[in-house]
């Protein structure tokens, strides 16, 4: 084998436990949130971020030299990093929150995953997370984490073509327009979307060795973080029911509904 | 080694249990902590989440039209044993998982949750093929055929023949050694998997003077010479395979006899028992898939202006039906458990093999009732739910012979 004098990529894959994708969200009955006694599963878009991770290092072989995953959360999470795990990555960090404790915001994310990125003696060269959780739908810790570092930042990516060699990530993102493709140089902070890839379902193997992989237990102030929220929840209630609408004949009945309901066309000064 | 495996995992399995004090119901003197009965590992709810996705998504789309063909999809043979389903719990260094027999029949239940069909086929081959040969093949034996078994050969049971169900040692099959091969002539019925199998165990008589103790187990592949006859049309699991098989001087080496000569009765009397657990599971994962499919349906249509749910002559019925899940579900847990603690469970998994078969009958029967017309048509996979629970009844012992095997544990304990 011919000697690489290549650092080895070392990918951090962050994945948060959320609300099931398919169970019907209720909110509570104190209107402060929503009813979390319900199934929780690994946030889909993380779970993408997994799979890519995996396939990365199934294309480029023994230049990834490592896939970490990590979850900030309640000790319950610890179920994800495993999942992730039994998907095919080597080791897990869990900073354990209290059940008790609000869920962090993307911010004190951020932070949590800056401060474990500069503890791992290797470093990092590919951080690859979800574009958004499907619990709160912020969107934005990718794009902190990338600013907090100063880093290449590749959001919403719909293809990752990472060349070890030159240290550089293609990534192809679905916009408005069609397709942009950005080059950016690493260590770059890639977020998924949708049609990255599909991941696959862990086999009962994989399940059985995850069980042996290592988690590390940290707590935040461990990382010397502060998860305090910024934003309070005042009352979460549901939308309004919808009535139903009616169907009008022609043109002049609608003019004339649309009339009646107050609103009219805006006179041209 | 497969005992120590099994052993390993016994314990990391009651670390766990006693590593979640908040499950934890009671602590008997010696500081066992007992849990319910459906209480599972990490590992087994991992396994659950996984197969229940690869149900739903990969054979879910596929199921009616495997259904009206009467054939199974390639690709979900495959699919099983990619995700390392053929190999439940066989050692990892013969390419198995290593895992619990109690995971065997989460998976069996998660797939027939989806298609019954699918989940005797994983069923078969992994609770009677790869059971054998994991309890009984020599290790020599065990090198050539499990690895084979877990990574992509689909292996086939064949006991039953024109004469013998039930009575299955009245079988005619007859085997004669000539040299170092035994030569195999007859033939077998109603072969589950047989169509799609390439490895056959195959129960035959080397000595007729001894009757039943006779019987010898072979291991044979499709190339040797097996004749694969003709598919039945049957009710129900449309989509597995039940052929006739026939052997016309079918010639096996003498190396591929499992367990012994004349101990073939010893052990599919014994692997029929365990066997019995993977069909409750079966039939278990029917009923809560017939009931799944339905009960939402019963809260979105409206007669007389309100959810036909909300009636107390459906509600009480489909709490009946939950009960009835419940109570086979516990049984079909327990005696997993049992088996799987090395306890004597023969008596469990009859009691939920029978008890799995009628609750799965009654509660697809009575989920194409609750779903009305629409549950009559053939379009929305309810009937065939129904369909798929009469063979419950039937294989692996039927009900009455369940209640004969119930019956006389009665009858030593109490006469």
């Amino acid at each position: 084998m011919r000697p690489s004098a290549a650092r080895l990529l070392n990918i951090l894959v962050p994945v948060k436990r959320a609300v099931d994708y398919a169970v019907k969200i209720r909110v509570n009955p104190q209107q402060t949130g929503i009813d979390l006694n319900v199934k929780h599963s690994m946030n889909p878009f993380d779970e993408i971020a997994v799979e890519e991770a995996v396939r990365i290092r199934e294309r480029l072989k023994e230049a990834v030299k490592s896939i970490k995953v990590v979850t900030i959360g309640p000790p319950k999470s610890a179920e994800t990093l495993r999942t992730a795990l039994a998907m095919g990555a080597d080791s897990a960090i869990h900073v354990e929150i209290p059940e008790s404790d609000p869920s962090p915001e993307p911010l004190g994310v951020a932070k949590t995953l800056k401060a474990l990125i500069e503890r791992q003696k290797e470093g990092v060269d590919i951080v690859i997370l979800g574009k958004q959780a499907i619990d709160d739908d912020a969107g934005q810790t990718g794009q902190m984490l990338a600013g907090l570092m100063g880093w290449s930042q590749a959001t919403f990516a719909s293809k990752v073509v990472v060349d070890a060699e030159n240290k550089v990530a293609n990534v192809t993102r679905e916009i408005d327009g069609g397709l942009q493709e950005l080059k950016c140089r690493l260590p770059v902070v890639v977020t998924t979307d949708l049609r990255l890839n599909e991941p696959r379902y862990a086999s009962l193997p994989n399940i059985m060795k995850a069980k042996k992989k290592p988690i590390e237990k940290l707590l935040a102030a461990d990382l010397g973080v502060d998860l305090t929220p910024r934003l309070e929840t005042i009352k979460v209630e549901e939308p309004p029911k919808r009535v139903g609408g009616g169907k009008v004949e022609n043109v002049d009945e609608l003019l004339a509904k649309l009339k009646d309901a107050g609103i009219t066309a805006i006179k041209r000064a | 080694m497969f005992r120590n495996a099994a052993r390993s995992l016994t314990a990391v399995r009651a670390l766990q249990r006693t590593h979640q004090p908040s499950l934890a119901r009671a602590f008997s003197a010696s500081g066992l902590t007992l849990n319910s009965l459906d209480t599972f590992t990490e590992e087994e709810q991992m396994l659950r989440e996984s197969v229940r996705r690869f149900a739903t998504d990969v054979v879910g789309p596929k199921v009616r039209d495997m259904d009206e063909q009467e054939q199974m999809d390639p690709q979900i043979i495959k699919g099983l044993f990619d995700q390392g389903l053929m190999g439940i719990e066989t050692s990892a260094d013969h390419g198995g998982a290593e895992s619990s027999f109690t995971s065997a029949i989460i998976a069996i239940e998660e797939l027939a949750k989806v298609d019954p069909s699918v989940s005797v086929m994983c069923d078969v081959h992994n609770t009677l093929v790869n059971t054998i040969l994991r309890k009984y093949a020599t290790k020599d034996q065990q090198d050539k055929w499990l690895p084979l078994l877990s990574e992509s050969k689909l292996g086939s049971f064949c006991l039953s023949e024109t004469g013998s169900g039930s009575d299955a040692f009245a079988l005619q099959t007859r085997a004669k050694k000539d040299g170092d091969h035994w030569v195999i002539n007859g033939s077998k019925m109603w072969i589950t998997n047989s169509a799609e199998a390439e490895i056959f165990l195959i129960f035959a008589n080397t000595d007729p003077s001894k009757g039943y103790k006779g019987i010898t187990c072979f291991i044979a592949t499709k190339d040797m010479g097996i004749q694969i006859a003709k598919k039945e049309q049957k009710l129900g699991i449309r989509a597995s395979s039940t052929c006739t098989l026939n052997f016309d001087d079918l010639r096996i080496p003498e190396e591929n006899i499992i367990g012994g000569i004349g101990r073939g009765y010893k052990l599919a009397i014994e692997i029929l028992n365990e066997g019995r657990i993977g069909i409750a599971a079966q039939m278990l994962g029917l009923a809560i898939g017939a009931f799944e499919k339905v009960v939402p349906y019963t809260y979105t249509r409206h007669q007389f202006g309100q959810p036909i749910a909300s009636f107390q002559g459906l509600s009480f019925q489909l709490a009946r039906a939950a009960i009835s899940i419940e109570s086979a579900k516990l049984m079909t847990y327990n005696a997993a458990r049992r088996k799987e603690e090395g306890k004597e469970f023969a008596k469990e998994a009859a009691m939920a093999k029978y008890w799995a078969s009628v609750v799965a009958q009654e509660v697809s029967g009575g989920a194409i009732e609750w779903a009305g017309g629409v549950g009559f048509t053939r379009e929305t996979g309810v009937e065939k739910f129904w369909r798929d629970s009469k063979i419950g009844a039937i294989y692996e012992g039927t009900s009455n012979i369940q209640l004969q095997t119930i019956a006389k544990f009665i009858q030593k304990e109490y006469s």
